[in-house]
C-alpha cells in the first residue's frame, strides 16, 4: 500500500513541477526535466543491480548509448548506400523499412519504431548477456576493473566506427511518432507531451523496481549482496539471478538512451564514456545504494542541476568530489537519519563551539 | 534406509588429500556426527555433500539420487539444508527476510512474475511471509522480526540460521559446529532444539568439536583423521575405540 501511495505522490509531484514551471513562464526548465528522466532510468537499473544485488558495474552508460546509437542509426541516413537495393527493396516491402525524408527533404529510409525499439532492447540484453556470462563471476575490484574495461571498449567502438559517426556521433535524427498525439523529439510545441512520456516511463521503471524488490527475486537479488555463499545454500541460482538484473538494468538503461536520443536529435560518443558510469554510480551511492527512491531523487537533481549548467567547466569534478565525499562521510547515503542529525548537530553547534 | 550414502568420496587440494576414500551412511530419522580433530577435513566433506565444493571422485546418493558434482542450489532444491561455521547471515537485511529466503526452494515466482506482482505472486508472498513468522516463533525470535540481522546477538544470529536453513522444509540438516561460540547453557538448549528438530522427521548431520554434546544427542558418531574415515558406530563404541583415543589424546595405542 505504501508503494501505491509514494508512486501516486511521485505522479503528483511531475504534475505540480509542469504547473509551477508553467505559471511562472520557465516551461523550458521542462527539457532538462525530461533528459534526467531518461537518465533516471539508468539510475534506477543500476540502483537494482548495484544497491540491491551489490554487483557494481562501471561501463552502465554504453548500455545507454547503446539504446541511444541504435536509435540514431536506424533512424537517419544509414540506409543511403542501400538505395535502390533488392535487398533494401524487399524490407520496405515488408515494412520493416520506411521511405521517408531526412531532416533536409532528402529522400531517405528508417525503421519505425515499433521495430527500432524492440532492436534496441534486443541489442542491449544480448550484450548485456554475452558480457555478464563472464564478468558476473568476479566479485569485488575485479567486476569493477571488468565492467570499467567494457564500458571502455564500447566507448572506443562509438568513437572510432563510421557507422555511429565517430567522434562527431550522429545528428539530425528524426523525431519518433510513437502514437498518435505522441511524437518523441526535440520540438518546442511537443515540450509538454515528452515530458510527460519520459515520467511515465520513469514510473512505470519504479512500479516493476518496487515490485522486484518487495518479491522472492528482490531477497534473492539482496541476499547475495549479503552472502553469496549462503544464497546459494538456500537455493538461490546466484549466478542466473545476477545476470537476470545485469541484463534488466541494461535494457532500462538502453530503453533511456533510445528516448533520449530520439528527444536530443542526436547522440555522441560521450555518453557512453567513463565519467558518465562513474556519474551514475556517485548517485547511487549518493542516494543510499539499496535505496530506490534515494536514487531517483538525487539522480534527478543532480542531473537536472548539471543539464542546467550550475557546475560550470566542473561538472564531472562534482560528481567525482560527490562519490569521494559519500564513500568517506556517508557510506549509506546522504538520506539517512543519522547522517542528517549528525550534519545538523554540526551546523547548530559551529558558530559557538570555539 | 539410508537417506545420504557417501561413498569413496575424494578430494584433494594440491598435494593434500583434504578427504581421502570417505564412505558412511546416514539413515532417516536419525542424527549423525563426523568428529575428528582440526584439518582433519570435516568441513571440506562437508562443503561437498553440499556443492560449495566439487569432489574429485567417489559418489554421493541422496534419497537414491545423484547428488554428486551439483551446485549448491541444486543440492538445496533437492532437500538438504546447512548451517555455517562462521554464521552467515544476509547482514543487509531483517530476521523475518532472511528467513524467507529459506523459504526460496518451496516458492517459485520468478523474476517476470516478481516484477509484474501478479496475484498468484502476492499470494504466495503471504505465505512465506506467515511460514517464516512460524519459525520465528519456534525458535523464539518472534520478537525480533524486522530487526536487522546484523544487530543481533551471537545466539540469536545462530537461531535465525538455523530458522532460515528450516524455512525450506529440508529432509537433511547439514550443521557445521552449531555449538561454536556458544556458552554451556547455550549449547544444552541447543542439544535440545537439534533433538527436537529430528523429532519433527528432519535427518541430521553435523560437524561438531563439543564432545559432550555429540555424545548426548547423536544416534551414530563417524570420526576423521587426516581425511579418512578411521571409526564409525554409535556413541558408546566410538569413545572407547583405541584409534579415536589416540587420535584425540595423542600416543601410539593405534599401532596394535
Amino acid at each position: 500500500m505504501k508503494r501505491f501511495v509514494a508512486i501516486g505522490a511521485l505522479a503528483a509531484a511531475v504534475i505540480a513541477l509542469h504547473l509551477l514551471f508553467a505559471a511562472a513562464g520557465a516551461e523550458y526548465l521542462l527539457v532538462q526535466l525530461t533528459m534526467a528522466a531518461y537518465y533516471a532510468l539508468v539510475v534506477i537499473g543500476l540502483c537494482l543491480l548495484m544497491g540491491y544485488a551489490g554487483q557494481i558495474s562501471l561501463g552502465h552508460a554504453a548500455f545507454f548509448a547503446l539504446g541511444g546509437y541504435t536509435a540514431a542509426v536506424l533512424s537517419t541516413n544509414s540506409f543511403t548506400q542501400l538505395m535502390g537495393a533488392p535487398a533494401l527493396e524487399r524490407l520496405v516491402h515488408w515494412g520493416l523499412v520506411t521511405a521517408g525524408t531526412d531532416a533536409y527533404g532528402a529522400a531517405a529510409h528508417q525503421v519505425p519504431v515499433w521495430l527500432s525499439l524492440p532492436l534496441a532492447v534486443a541489442a542491449a540484453a544480448a550484450v548485456a548477456l554475452v558480457i555478464g556470462i563472464p564478468v558476473l563471476k568476479l566479485k569485488g575490484h575485479y567486476l569493477a576493473m571488468a565492467t570499467l574495461g567494457f564500458g571502455t571498449i564500447l566507448y572506443r567502438i562509438f568513437l572510432g566506427t563510421r557507422l555511429f559517426g565517430e567522434a562527431d556521433g550522429i545528428s539530425s535524427v528524426r523525431p519518433c511518432a510513437l502514437l498518435p498525439g505522441l511524437t518523441i523529439g526535440g520540438d518546442t510545441a511537443l515540450r509538454t507531451q515528452n515530458y510527460y512520456f519520459a515520467w511515465a516511463l520513469v514510473l512505470l521503471a519504479m512500479v516493476l523496481s518496487l515490485n522486484i524488490v518487495s518479491s522472492r527475486a528482490g531477497r534473492a537479488l539482496r541476499s547475495i549482496h549479503g552472502s553469496e555463499e549462503a544464497a546459494a545454500a538456500m537455493g538461490v541460482n546466484t549466478a542466473r539471478y545476477k545476470l537476470y538484473v545485469f541484463i534488466l538494468s541494461a535494457v532500462f538503461a538502453a530503453v533511456g538512451g533510445f528516448f533520449m536520443t530520439h528527444f536530443n536529435g542526436g547522440i555522441g560518443p560521450a555518453e557512453a564514456g567513463i565519467m558518465k558510469s562513474v556519474r551514475y554510480v556517485a548517485i547511487v551511492a549518493v542516494g543510499g545504494m539499496a535505496n530506490l527512491w534515494g536514487s531517483l531523487l538525487i539522480g534527478v537533481l543532480l542531473n537536472f542541476l548539471s543539464l542546467r549548467g550550475i557546475f560550470g567547466s566542473y561538472d564531472d569534478a562534482v560528481f567525482g568530489a560527490l562519490l569521494v565525499f559519500i564513500m568517506a562521510l556517508a557510506p549509506d547515503g546522504i538520506l539517512r537519519r543519522e547522517f542528517l542529525h549528525r550534519i545538523m548537530r554540526v551546523r547548530i553547534r559551529w558558530p559557538f563551539s570555539k | 534406509m539410508a537417506l545420504l550414502e557417501v561413498n569413496n568420496l575424494c578430494r584433494s587440494f594440491g598435494g593434500l588429500r583434504a578427504v581421502n576414500n570417505v564412505s558412511f551412511r546416514v539413515n532417516t530419522g536419525t542424527i549423525k556426527a563426523v568428529i575428528g580433530p582440526n584439518g582433519a577435513g570435516k568441513t571440506t566433506l562437508f562443503n561437498l555433500i553440499a556443492g560449495a565444493l566439487k569432489p574429485d571422485g567417489g559418489s554421493i546418493l541422496f534419497n537414491g539420487r545423484s547428488i554428486y558434482g551439483l551446485p549448491p542450489f541444486r543440492v538445496a532444491a533437492a532437500g538438504i539444508s546447512r548451517t555455517f561455521q562462521n554464521i552467515k547471515l544476509f547482514g543487509n537485511m531483517t530476521v523475518a527476510e532472511n528467513i524467507m529466503v529459506g523459504r526460496h526452494t518451496r516458492s517459485g515466482s520468478g523474476f517476470a512474475a516478481s516484477m509484474l506482482s501478479l496475484p498468484r505472486t502476492r499470494r504466495e508472498e503471504r505465505e512465506i511471509a506467515e511460514r517464516a513468522a512460524e519459525l520465528a516463533r519456534l525458535f523464539g525470535i518472534e520478537d525480533v522480526l524486522d530487526a536487522g540481522a546484523a544487530s543481533l546477538d551471537f545466539g540469536r544470529q545462530r537461531a535465525v540460521e538455523f530458522a532460515r536453513a528450516l524455512a525450506s522444509e529440508p529432509q537433511l540438516l547439514l550443521l557445521d559446529e552449531p555449538a561454536a561460540g556458544l556458552n554451556i547453557y547455550e549449547t544444552n538448549e541447543l542439544a535440545k532444539r537439534i533433538v527436537r528438530i529430528r523429532d519433527m522427521g528432519i535427518t541430521i548431520l553435523l560437524i561438531e568439536h563439543d564432545m559432550s554434546l555429540v555424545m548426548d544427542i547423536s544416534d551414530e558418531i563417524a570420526v576423521l583423521s587426516y581425511g579418512e574415515k578411521i571409526a564409525e558406530g554409535p556413541p558408546c563404541n566410538v569413545r572407547n575405540n583405541p584409534q579415536v583415543i589416540a587420535v584425540y589424546l595423542g600416543g601410539d595405542v593405534a599401532q596394535d
